[in-house]
């Protein structure tokens, strides 16, 4: 009788104790994922560049598209408070190189002939969409440095052919996209491991799920090169990291 | 059999002569000033070459109609003149035809490639690239900047990589995604080619001229009609081929000034 | 000349195993049928392909079923990108051009026929003329391979105009790989038909059998004589450029790329290349290379046209020197597909008069065949139907070449579908109906059995209509300023043309079901048609005075001696209206080649 009832303890122990484990297991990753980010604002000094307009005469379902809104480059936005927009800020050093890829599906959308978002980032092997929203046929065309071990493409997308669904399998800063149809189509995959951020058109950013630990960020602008900051993130808290780029 | 096939033969030469009879589709109308004496030499040759089809058409339907069949009891028989004749006829009719084509062909090919133009001609360069044109015109100091390949870029809009930086020629320089003439002014028109192999075709203009990568051509030409017109590529050059083309707007004078100042304004 | 020991040379005895029977034959007429269904695969894969190209010129943004299945990424929701556009059309051009026009009326007919014409009983180095075959066909697969290869096939137009071609894969899907792989598959064809050429030379000049003087070779043999001869001079141009192509690629040379180009904002790493110097040597082998489809087919109709005519051409000599003419004339022409291409504008005067005096010779072919219907007993079968045929498209070819061959009009018309329409009738349409009337005369001889005539007069009738519904219109585009290798008409001009193209597309897909009666027919008779005779037609040559199919060494052990010219027709001899080429009989009043 007695040796039945052990038998049963014997049993349900061992799964008691797994899902214990298990249970303290997640607990850690949700501590890790609520842990600590990385925020601050980027923004520009001096004088901005002058962005040229861009004529699209040569399509005229792109120059439509700007019929009320001309279209310029985006290579330097800058935004309320002298925020710079679409600066990419990563982790450069301080990271394991364990971190698994962002298991959000970003689009890169093809809309009145240009790139939304202008500059992409996404972490190596994280999946993206290439979208078009235009009636005129678009060919997307990264060009990763050969050195990198990245390999290039060149695919069209006719106007409501499907999205194309890609990765990028290693880190690179940055690989130019552009539109050979359309040459002033021109945007940028940032391709890095570990959290990250973009910049809005403030220019503030937030990095999150950055565990504790001592870090230098990296903040990237296509035009303006790179800066670097060292911070600490404290478990459960929001490190700052500010930049200014200096306009020419 | 046979006879069904001759008349098939004619009515089908009938029908293909009909659309061009009826002018149905024609080339764009010429605003040219030298585009009349193409317009001639096809006219002549539309006339010529059209005679010549219908004829040997007509003449093998006919054979074919009298000839077949095996016809007992009547011996076959040879063209009178035997080949002789024939060939005699085929070197004389076709040589004249052709010699004549060939010698009035060259003076429309000479009013165009083998006359300098004027001194006063205004130049406006093109640069043909995957997959648009860009047109240059060289502002008011009347040179053209230096072209630097190595900072071409068409992220910056840079599209010819010029210096506008340093190089005080190019300074003034104003690029644009459009071409505009002014009308009845002849122009000196620079042809540059930043990749491969395209071609500058513009019907309405006759003018056709492909772009040669490693070597700038210039031709000339006078836009005689103020309208909107279409440049294309007509030499295979990529993916994008088919979209790759630009308006050409011949403007008065007035008009003209304006939309180059309204250009120089966006550099 | 006439001696045995040549014969010895070609001597050999009859396979015993099947690998040596069919597959690595050593037998010209096995050879000959193996070219022939190259050809009719290559064909078949050239149309298709040619139908996708014209759904999606009609119907641009019409997904077409299934097509995926051919290039998942060049068809997306089966819908086609610009890129796969080009690269079909190019694959279209390449297979139709060298594996169907070159491969069939020269290759298929003269391995066949060549040697029997002459009286021999093999070609003069069987070896290699087994090697020609085998060559070819590995040049074919490696030209398929390109389908399954990286970014699939390369996108430039069989004429792979240098830089695009030469750059690397920068410019463009398809021109990394596809391009190496093309010109690979390109130069080892040229080898083919180099080993081909240097069979039918010798074969013609050394193994005639007894009698046999030259001007008593048949008009076919004349023609893949003559063939030969532009074969051997362009096709060993063309390989060295594909050659220097593939160096350009894998070798870090700059032959056929000039300094400072920008591709993608990137300076590329070439120098003090030459664009033109592509476009010399391609249109030097191009040029040649469109006489090389159409020649034979001359030949092959002014046979099927004599038997019957049941008739004798005016003259024997008239077409062989035409044919010769066209063939010298056709080294000097090739500028006129580079009037605009910015070679020195004085060349393109000077190009233009050799081209259009090549309209003399071609003037006299036709007068010489039309006359040469005055006064016969035309028999209409499916063969002389598709030779008759074969005229008419040829005049309708030649005739546009008078605008072609002017500088001045080529301003207007030069890559438009003018063009398209010219090359078309002349070197694609003239050479098929030469095929289609070689394989109904010949049919019967290389395989043994009869095609039934009423189904090919039914394939007649309606591809005749056919192609003319769908070049003809072309033309109208061409002068109306419709520019070619557009995969969709954005430009404004061109855009009330599509109408023209929905129309061209129609009949496209039309013409090219109606093959399917010719693929019908030529299966079926070749398995379970009526065994046909010796000499079906009452012709004279000598492939009609051996058995069908004839044995493995032509003549059964014997040596024929030929006694007459090859058309000996409109007679009375002791056989009917005509006299066999080796018939010792002597007719009273017949004209006879000596």
């Amino acid at each position: 009788m007695k040796s039945h009832y052990v038998r049963k303890l014997a049993a349900v122990l061992p799964a008691l104790v797994l899902v214990c484990a298990g249970a303290v297991l997640l607990s850690q990753k949700v501590n890790a994922a609520g842990g600590g980010s990385i925020t601050g604002t980027v923004k520009l000094s001096g004088t901005a560049p002058h962005m040229k307009g861009i004529d699209m005469s040569k399509d005229p379902v792109c120059s439509k598209a700007h019929d009320t809104n001309p279209a310029k480059m985006e290579n330097v936005l800058v935004g309320s408070g002298d925020g710079l927009e679409n600066v990419v800020l990563y982790i450069s050093q301080g990271l394991t190189g364990n971190e698994a890829p962002s298991s959000q599906e970003p689009t890169f959308a093809q809309k009145g002939c240009m790139y939304t978002p202008h500059v992409l980032a996404l972490n190596v092997d994280q999946k993206f969409k290439v979208t078009t929203e235009d009636q005129t046929t678009h060919n997307i065309h990264p060009l990763p440095d050969p050195t990198a071990g990245n390999i290039g493409w060149n695919k069209s997308q006719p106007p409501a052919a499907p999205p194309i669904e890609t990765s990028w399998k290693n880190q690179e800063v940055a690989i130019p996209v552009k539109c050979n149809i359309h040459p002033w189509m021109h945007g940028w995959f940032v391709v890095v491991k570990g959290p990250y951020a973009t910049t809005d058109d403030k220019g503030s950013y937030t990095i999150q799920n950055v565990p504790a630990g001592s870090y230098t960020v990296t903040a990237w602008q296509e035009d303006l090169g790179t800066q670097t900051a060292k911070v600490t993130v404290a478990a459960g808290s929001a490190a700052k990291a500010d930049f200014t780029f200096k306009g020419k | 059999m046979a006879k069904l096939l001759a008349v098939t033969i004619v009515v089908i030469a009938i029908l293909s002569a009909i659309p061009i009879i009826r002018n149905t589709w024609h080339p764009l109308p010429d605003v040219s000033a030298h585009g009349q004496a193409i317009d001639d030499q096809l006219s002549e040759t539309m006339w010529e070459a059209g005679i010549s089809f219908l004829a040997s058409q007509i003449i093998l339907a006919w054979f074919i109609w009298r000839y077949s069949g095996n016809r007992p009891g009547e011996k076959t028989k040879t063209f009178p003149g035997g080949a002789t004749g024939l060939v005699a006829a085929a070197v004389i009719l076709v040589g004249v035809e052709v010699f004549a084509l060939g010698i009035f062909g060259v003076k429309a090919w000479a009013n165009i490639y083998f006359t300098p133009p004027g001194a006063d001609a205004m130049p406006v360069q093109v640069q043909a690239g995957q997959f648009a044109f860009y047109f240059r015109y060289t502002g008011p100091d009347g040179t053209f900047g230096a072209i630097h390949p190595e900072m071409l870029s068409e992220a910056n809009q840079n599209f010819y990589g010029i210096d506008t930086d340093h190089d005080s020629d190019a300074k003034d320089d104003i690029v644009t995604a459009e071409m505009a003439v002014p009308v009845n002014r002849e122009i000196r028109l620079l042809m540059h080619s930043k990749d491969v192999s395209h071609s500058f075709y513009v019907p309405a203009l006759r003018i056709h001229q492909d772009f040669v990568p490693g070597l700038d051509l210039q031709i000339h030409f006078t836009a005689t009609k103020v309208g909107r017109y279409e440049i294309v590529c007509s030499q295979l050059c990529g993916l994008g081929h088919y979209n790759m083309k630009a308006y050409l707007s011949v403007l008065s004078q007035d008009d003209f000034d304006a939309w180059l100042k309204k250009q120089a304004a966006l550099q | 000349m006439h001696d045995t020991s040549t014969h010895a040379a070609a001597h050999h005895g009859p396979p015993t195993s099947f690998i040596r029977k069919h597959v690595f034959s050593l037998d010209h007429k096995v050879i000959g049928k193996q070219y022939y269904g190259l050809g009719l695969v290559a064909v078949i894969i050239g149309m298709v392909l040619s139908w996708v190209m014209r759904i999606h010129l009609a119907w641009t943004a019409y997904p077409i079923p299934g097509l995926h299945l051919l290039s998942g990424t060049g068809a997306p929701g089966n819908v086609m990108t610009p890129e796969f556009y080009l690269q079909v059309m190019t694959m279209h051009a390449t297979f139709m051009v060298f594996f169907v026009l070159t491969v069939v009326p020269f290759a298929a007919f003269g391995n066949f026929f060549l040697p029997i014409h002459t009286g021999a009983e093999d070609m003069p180095f069987p070896h290699f003329n087994m090697m020609s075959f085998w060559t070819t066909f590995v040049a074919f697969c490696v030209m398929l391979l390109s389908f399954f290869v990286g970014d699939g096939p390369t996108l430039g137009g069989w004429t792979q105009y240098a830089p695009l071609s030469a750059v690397g894969a920068v410019a463009g899907p398809g021109q990394g790989s596809g391009v190496i792989i093309w010109a690979t598959s390109i130069a080892i064809f040229c080898v083919g038909q180099l080993f081909g050429a240097l069979n039918f030379i010798p074969n013609v000049l050394d193994l005639r059998c007894k009698g046999m003087s030259m001007w008593r070779l048949p008009m076919p043999t004349w023609a893949w004589f003559i063939t030969s001869c532009m074969g051997l001079t362009s096709f060993s141009v063309l390989m060295p450029a594909c050659i220097l192509l593939i160096l350009d690629h894998v070798a870090g040379t700059s032959f056929f790329v000039a300094s400072n180009l920008v591709i993608n904002d990137q300076l590329q790493p070439h120098s003090g290349g030459s664009t033109l110097l592509w476009q010399h040597l391609f249109w030097f082998f191009g040029h040649p290379e469109v006489y090389i489809a159409i020649v034979p087919g001359m030949g092959i109709v002014s046979h099927v046209l004599i038997t019957n005519m049941r008739k004798p051409m005016l003259s024997h000599r008239v077409l062989v020197y035409s044919m010769g003419a066209l063939a010298v004339l056709s080294y000097m022409v090739y500028g006129h597909h580079m009037f605009v291409s910015g070679m020195n504008p004085f060349s393109s005067l000077v190009f233009s008069f050799p081209t259009l005096l090549i309209t003399i010779p071609s003037t006299v072919i036709v007068l010489v065949w039309i006359g040469s219907l005055y006064g016969a007993k035309l028999r209409i079968n499916a063969a002389s139907l598709f030779a008759l045929g074969f005229i008419s498209m040829f005049i309708t070819g030649g005739v546009s070449g008078f605008f072609l061959a002017q500088p001045s009009i080529q301003i207007l018309l030069h890559a438009t579908y003018f063009v398209v329409a010219h090359f078309h009738f002349t070197m694609a349409i003239a050479a098929l109906f030469g095929i289609f009337s070689g394989t109904y005369f010949w049919f019967p001889k290389m395989w043994g059995r009869m095609m039934n005539d009423n189904l090919g007069k039914l394939h007649f009738w309606l591809t005749f209509i056919g192609v003319y519904a769908i070049f003809m219109p072309m033309h109208y585009l061409g002068l109306a300023g419709n520019v070619r290798r557009y995969q969709a008409f954005v430009v404004d001009y061109m855009q009330p043309l599509v109408g023209v193209h929905q129309f061209i597309t129609i009949a496209a897909l039309f013409t090219g079901a109606v093959q399917l009666i010719f693929i019908y027919n030529f299966i079926h008779s070749r398995f379970w048609g009526e065994p046909a005779p010796e000499n079906p037609w009452q012709g004279t040559s000598l492939e009609w005075s051996v058995p069908s199919p004839p044995p493995h060494d032509n003549f059964g052990g014997k040596h024929p001696v030929v006694y007459h010219d090859p058309y000996q027709y409109g007679v009375q001899s002791s056989t009917g209206d005509y006299l066999m080429q080796d018939s010792p009989e002597q007719v009273k009043g017949a004209q006879d080649e000596p």
